[in-house]
């Protein structure tokens, strides 16, 4: 079976759930990693090291930023040629927008966000979240090729080894332009899909004595952020807090904010609400911390504390820095 | 400016949904818009305002697409089409973007086309896409700022590393997403007119188009693997005494 993976990267530096979904690749069959930008060099050795059988490179100043229209023709025009059975996706921002338009381009099947995947008659199954998660539904997709977008951190990242190599083969670029790349603002990015531990903080973190909200969300915010960094973690949060402006959107978790499995979800007075649950209950271990002992959350988590945030999460802080020897 | 939204009916997000025998199993929770669809509203309604112009709303489903379109009627559409076909139930979101592509296409002259960011119930997120590059449009998806003067669009995308600052000719696809702006509530006048607008309603014949073939079928639901272990609480006399426990525990678990 040949398939072929989208290596999603932002200037060069590839995201990390794409190694996923090479690791999946090599366990089905041949692993061709596909790669589209500029100034590639380090990010194809990079993909040898993550266990791709061969490149396909298009490598040109025309592909300097990412442009939908451009990545999808040079990726589809190649696809049509060359056919592959299979061709897997990162489901990032561009990774998610390529697969669609491809798919498009190639009249083919597009499952998205996919959590399981088995190759089997009549053709690719995969298992995905739908309904905010609450059920899991199997699609099959019968055309050829068959495209899928990985829900992140589904499948396992495989190990790194360096000094491999293999065959680079160039494709063609078609760097059609229907949209100007002007600029870009980083200031906010937070990783939060890619992160092994999340800290977040809910309306929770509002109340405080003798602070208003502001102030207390500040606080809280700082608290969490101290226990995060002790677990190499990031920190995330509830539309309640987001929607009052306590923290940017960008570190929302939940239907309408980011969807995440790390493998520590530690919820700081946030109640639970479905919409909440339907972003991280695919996290491995959840720990809640809420002064409700009724709070939806214990009901998905493993470890639970009814508690004031404002003390435990400092305490937690240093019990971990002691044990963790930082 | 001739706009057009693309609006989904879709269970809020508080609704049960249960698996009983492979099947689905809804609770009676009323259908709502698409919550993402509301931005795209607001989204085109912006544009008209800044610009003039109609903005139409366009919906594919059975007649429960309709509660989405009078949802923006009542926000302040002007006008409002179903695509609706016997023949089309089990559909996916590349027979679905050609659907929308022909009835845009019928509509004629349209500059701007608005899309939520993904609908709630099959999570996807690829229909603004698709339905781009079936008109062959540029897609600018994910804006949470758009901004249109002289024929060219300029739009923020968020995207994980932070923004893309993006520009484009007319005639071009947006998906909106939740930090654009909040989206309008519906208006006691808007809401009259939307319950008294008769909708019509496109077929497969109207827009010329063959029943389509799914290349993605839905097969059997089933439930996500629930947490067998209850909650185990832990407790202390004091602060101290809870995370040291705690942290114990989460290293026990062997993950960090
Ligand atoms: C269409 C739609 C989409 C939505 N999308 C999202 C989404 O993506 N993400 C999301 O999070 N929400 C979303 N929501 C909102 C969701 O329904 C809830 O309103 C929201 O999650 C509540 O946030 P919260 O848990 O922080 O606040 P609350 O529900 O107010 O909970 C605060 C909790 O903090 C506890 N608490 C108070 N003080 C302390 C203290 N000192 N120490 C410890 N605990 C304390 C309280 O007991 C309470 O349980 C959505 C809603 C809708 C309708
Ligand atoms: N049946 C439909 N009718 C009209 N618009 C739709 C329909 N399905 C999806 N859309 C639009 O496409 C967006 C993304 O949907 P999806 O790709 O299904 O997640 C939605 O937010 C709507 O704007």
């Amino acid at each position: 079976m040949n398939i072929w993976v989208y290596i999603d990267h932002f200037k060069g530096t590839p995201l990390p759930v794409s190694w996923e979904a090479l690791g999946l690749a090599k366990r089905l069959g041949n692993a061709a990693a596909v790669m589209l930008g500029n100034h590639l060099d380090e990010a194809v050795q990079a993909a040898f090291d993550f266990g791709a059988d061969s490149v396909l490179l298009a490598d040109d100043p025309a592909l300097a930023d990412y442009r939908a229209e451009a990545f999808a023709s040079t990726l589809s025009a190649a696809a049509a040629a060359q056919t592959p059975d299979l061709l897997l996706f990162p489901t990032t921002s561009r990774g998610r927008e390529v697969a669609a338009m491809t798919a498009a381009d190639l009249n083919a099947g597009l499952l998205v966000d996919v959590t399981a995947l088995e190759v089997a008659a009549p053709g690719v199954v995969a298992t995905r979240p739908v309904y905010g998660g609450k059920v899991l539904v199997r699609e099959v997709c019968a055309s050829k090729p068959a495209l899928v977008t990985l829900r992140g951190r589904a499948f396992p990242k495989p190990e790194q080894q360096t000094g491999r190599s293999g065959p680079v083969t160039k494709i063609e670029v078609k760097a059609e332009t229907q949209t100007s790349v002007a600029g870009y603002t980083t200031s906010e990015g937070v990783s939060l899909s890619d992160a092994n531990v999340i800290v977040s903080g809910g309306r929770g973190l509002t109340v405080f004595p003798g602070l208003d909200e502001k102030s207390a969300a500040a606080k809280g915010f700082a608290l969490l952020g101290e226990l995060a960094a002790v677990l190499n973690g990031a920190v995330g949060a509830s539309r309640a807090v987001v929607d009052a402006g306590f923290i940017p959107y960008a570190h929302q978790v939940g239907q309408t904010g980011k969807l995440v499995s790390p493998d520590l979800y530690i919820a700081c007075g946030i109640s639970g609400a479905i919409q909440h649950l339907a972003g991280m209950r695919t996290a491995k271990v959840i720990v809640a911390i809420n002064t409700d002992p009724h709070a939806p959350i214990f009901q998905v988590a493993q470890y639970g504390v009814v508690g004031d945030l404002y003390q435990i999460v400092p305490a937690l802080t240093a019990a971990l820095k002691k044990k963790l020897g930082k | 400016m001739k706009i057009v939204v693309c609006v989904k009916t879709t269970l809020p997000s508080e609704a049960q949904v249960r698996v009983e025998g492979g099947q689905l199993v809804f609770d009676n929770t009323p259908q709502i818009i698409n919550p993402w669809d509301e931005y795209a509203v607001e989204a085109a309604l912006q544009q008209k305002e800044a610009l003039g112009g109609t903005v139409t709303a366009l919906s594919l489903g059975n007649e429960q697409a309709n509660v989405a379109l009078k949802h923006a009627l009542a926000m302040g559409a002007d006008d409002a089409i179903r695509i609706g076909d016997p023949a089309l139930a089990a559909i996916d979101t590349l027979a679905a973007a050609r659907l929308l592509a022909a009835a845009i296409r019928k509509l004629g002259g349209v500059d701007l086309v608005c899309f939520g960011r993904q609908a709630i119930d099959g999570d996807s997120g690829v229909t603004p896409a698709q339905t781009a590059r079936l008109l062959g449009w540029p897609a600018l998806t994910l804006a949470s700022a758009v901004k249109i003067e002289a024929g060219q669009i300029r739009v923020e995308r968020s995207i994980e590393e932070g923004r893309q600052i993006v520009t484009a000719a007319l005639p071009a696809v947006l998906s909106v997403v939740k930090d654009f702006a909040e989206p309008r509530y519906p208006t006691f006048m808007g809401k009259r007119k939307a319950d008294r607008a008769e909708i019509p309603v496109w077929s497969l014949a109207d827009l010329g188009l063959p029943a389509p073939a799914a290349l993605v079928t839905w097969g059997e639901f089933s439930e996500p693997p629930r947490r067998t272990a209850q909650c185990e609480m832990i407790a202390g006399a004091s602060p101290a005494e809870i995370a040291e426990k705690l942290a114990d525990k989460i290293l026990a678990e062997k993950i960090l």
